[in-house]
């Protein structure tokens, strides 16, 4: 293949560079291009948007809740943040297990009245070795049942997966119809072009299907994931 | 590996193969029907396959803009680039990181281009323990065995398989111990894998995109492995090839919609995650560097060129999914790391089509591969161009080039054509009238060592058109 003769005193960047240039038939160096891309990359157009995510603020999150227990996630909608610790407390207590619970330094986690439940709570990430944890959602996508979840020592990566199961907080407030939404608020919320260290776009609890196409739940990050809406927050 | 010549033999064996075969059933109901229900749920599911195609389109055409803009936006994230030419370049660099960071375990998630480079190999010759942690790749390494699926590696194999080959690896765990449903080979992969993950000291994944306007990169799976291989160590390397860039998350977007469904028929995969540099102030976890290795290994010399649509692919597995060939004999009969009609295509680009040649060839040009592309890839079309190349190079076998050239020699003299192909149907009707069908026949024992060739009903094609329309002359 022409181009594959390795030409010494170029670096691999400056070489494969010029070879998508030459095939290309381009220099790089064109006004035109350059301005189509760095629009492109500036203006960040939506595409198509499927119009199921769409609509007012309870079909939205109607559509949220179905889809995310079609793909196999549990739903509760609560009425205020002050009924999210005994919803978590319920949860564990009805599917038989330890009451404890790790959670980050999120501020509406922290205002919650968890002293009112016989939770146990501990703070920070996870090391591998807890049970049940909480995050607090950035944003919940009605379209797929998406969450949005978004790193730092709020609502620590860990917590996402390492728990064998794992307790969202959404505001219904934050319930959007599409991506293009959640981009929208990350743009907002850390400036366009920036980003968090992760964004962890999550759809029901882990699963595998790779032993004869079954599918089972649990495969390596939770085996159940259960999510709280909160209405008014 | 590359065992892509040997197609015929290999492809024989497999469909002599009954454990193999039996495996090869669970293709239909769960890829097929799967994705053809989630492609029914979604109303934009096609004008997304254009709005799919017209991104990579773009962004291949502006491929050098996009890295630049992209490898900006990574180190202001205080990530690092490296550029591979070839897939030895992609193996040194990441021996080199690993080397000087003192590294013995390395997790990985899955990762084609990982399997393209010879990864695994490369680390285990210099002493490093390669860990795969995706369960079907998991399962793979365990046996010695390339993926036969891009998507699902191990779905050639059966659960008394994988049984027995947990048996064999897991000898710490009681004998006695039952392992005859899959959730419990999962429970044990589980526990195994957990340990692992916690004490690598380097997490290698791939990327389904790179964020050109982020410097993002993009992973999507199931499990949570890729996660887990991600947050825990203290170095993350992303290993991807170049045409993984997309310009913005907006088109991300666009491309997420019809990968999971395309792939496994789920509207999204379970953890699509966004990763961006490395850890930041304050971060409680996530990794402490973040490189990711920019690989060519032959695809900037596809642009431009017949096979640069095959540059669109996003390795969802449909096309293989819906073949016929590759549900008749399964993925490791092509002896490619790319399977199906999309290695077909992609194979002898990074082969050459000396190697590669054969697998243009298994094809039944159907077109169901490009009926379902969520980005539009005229695959038969591209296997046609390869095809082409093959005969001119004089690849192909004797019989094919002479099976050719005498087709050739009535095809460019109509009228021959029509004379000798309406006296041998006549014949063959004549011939065939008492059974209605041949059971053997000169010169045509392929097809026949298998089945039966229908009789032809008298008739020519072309003097029925004729007939009917008054046109074809």
């Amino acid at each position: 293949m022409a181009g594959q003769k390795r030409e010494a005193q170029l670096s691999a960047r400056e070489e494969i560079l010029a070879n998508i240039r030459r095939s290309l038939g381009v220099t790089g160096a064109e006004a035109p291009r350059r301005m189509a891309v760095e629009d492109r990359l500036a203006e960040a157009r939506s595409g198509i948007i499927p119009e199921r995510g769409q609509g007012d603020g309870a079909t939205q999150a109607a559509r949220f809740k179905a889809e995310a227990e079609r793909a196999q996630a549990s739903v509760a909608e609560v009425a205020s943040a002050a009924d999210v610790p005994s919803e978590i407390a319920r949860f564990l207590r009805d599917s038989n297990l330890p009451a404890t619970l790790r959670m980050g330094e999120d501020a509406r986690l922290a205002s919650m009245p968890w002293g009112a439940t016989t939770l146990e709570i501990a703070r920070g990430a996870s090391d591998g070795h807890d049970l049940n944890a909480v995050t607090a959602a950035f944003a919940a996508v009605a379209e797929s049942g998406t969450l949005a979840l978004d790193s730092g020592p709020d609502n620590p990566t860990t917590l996402n997966f390492l728990p064998d199961n794992h307790f969202v907080v959404v505001a219904a407030s934050d319930i959007v119809g599409d991506y293009e939404s959640v981009w929208r608020k990350l743009r907002a919320r850390y400036g366009k072009g920036a980003m968090p260290r992760t964004v962890n776009l999550v759809t029901g609890p882990s699963r595998s299907a790779d032993i004869e196409q079954t599918l089972l739940l649990g495969a390596h990050g939770p085996r159940r994931l259960h999510i709280v809406i909160v209405k008014d927050a | 590996m590359a065992t892509a010549s040997h197609f015929k033999e290999n492809a024989h064996a497999a469909l002599h193969d009954a454990p193999l075969q039996k495996a090869l059933q669970h293709v239909r109901a769960n890829f097929i029907d799967k994705r053809a229900k989630a492609v029914a749920r979604l109303p934009e599911f096609d004008a997304l396959r254009d709005s799919a195609r017209d991104i990579k389109d773009h962004t291949l055409a502006n491929l050098d803009l996009y890295l630049e803009a992209y490898e900006a936006k990574v180190v202001e994230a205080g990530g690092q680039v490296h550029y591979a030419v070839t897939a030895k370049d992609g193996v040194d660099i990441v021996l080199k990181l690993c080397r000087d960071r003192g590294a013995k375990a390395v997790t990985k998630g899955k990762s084609m281009i990982a399997e393209e480079i010879g990864l695994n190999a490369a680390l285990e010759a210099a002493g490093i323990d390669p860990i795969e942690t995706d369960l079907g790749e998991y399962i793979i390494q365990l046996r010695g065995e390339p993926p036969s699926h891009i998507i699902a590696p191990a779905v050639h194999l059966n659960k008394e398989q994988v049984a027995e080959d947990f048996r064999r690896a897991h000898r710490d765990l009681p004998r006695d111990r039952d392992l005859s449903q899959p959730v419990q080979l999962l429970t044990e992969a589980r526990g195994i894998l957990r340990d692992k993950f916690l004490s690598a000291d380097i997490g290698v994944t791939g990327a389904n995109f790179l964020i050109a306007e982020t410097g993002t990169s993009i992973i999507v799976t199931n499990e949570g492995n890729g996660d887990l291989t991600q947050i825990l160590p203290k170095v993350h390397i992303v290993i991807a090839s170049l045409e993984k860039i997309v310009p913005t998350l907006e088109d991300a977007s666009q491309l997420l919609r019809v990968l999971a469904r395309s792939a496994t028929g789920q509207d999204m995969s379970v953890y699509t995650t966004l990763s961006t540099g490395p850890r930041r102030p304050g971060d409680p976890d996530g990794p402490e560097e973040y490189h990711v290795i920019l690989l060519d290994n032959g695809r900037s010399s596809m642009l431009g060129g017949d096979f640069e649509d095959m540059l669109r692919c996003i390795r969802c597995g449909a096309c293989m999914n819906h073949c016929p060939i590759y549900r008749a004999v399964g993925g490791h009969a092509y002896g490619s790391v790319y399977p199906g009609p999309m290695g077909a295509v992609l194979t002898p680009s990074l082969i050459g089509v000396e190697e590669g040649g054969q697998l243009p060839n298994a094809s039944t040009f159907c077109g169901r591969c490009e009926a379902v592309c969520p980005v539009r890839i005229p695959l038969p079309n591209m296997m046609r161009h390869w095809r082409e190349r093959e005969f001119e190079r004089h690849l192909s076998p004797a019989s094919v080039r002479y099976g050719i050239g005498f087709w050739a020699f009535f095809a460019k003299r109509p009228a021959l054509y029509r004379l000798t192909t309406n006296i041998a149907m006549r014949a063959l009707h004549l011939l065939g009238r008492a059974k209605g069908r041949f059971a053997s026949l000169p010169f045509a024992g392929g097809w026949t060592r298998y089945r039966d060739l229908p009789a032809p009903q008298g008739a020519t094609f072309q003097s029925r058109w004729r007939a009917k329309s008054g046109r074809l002359n």
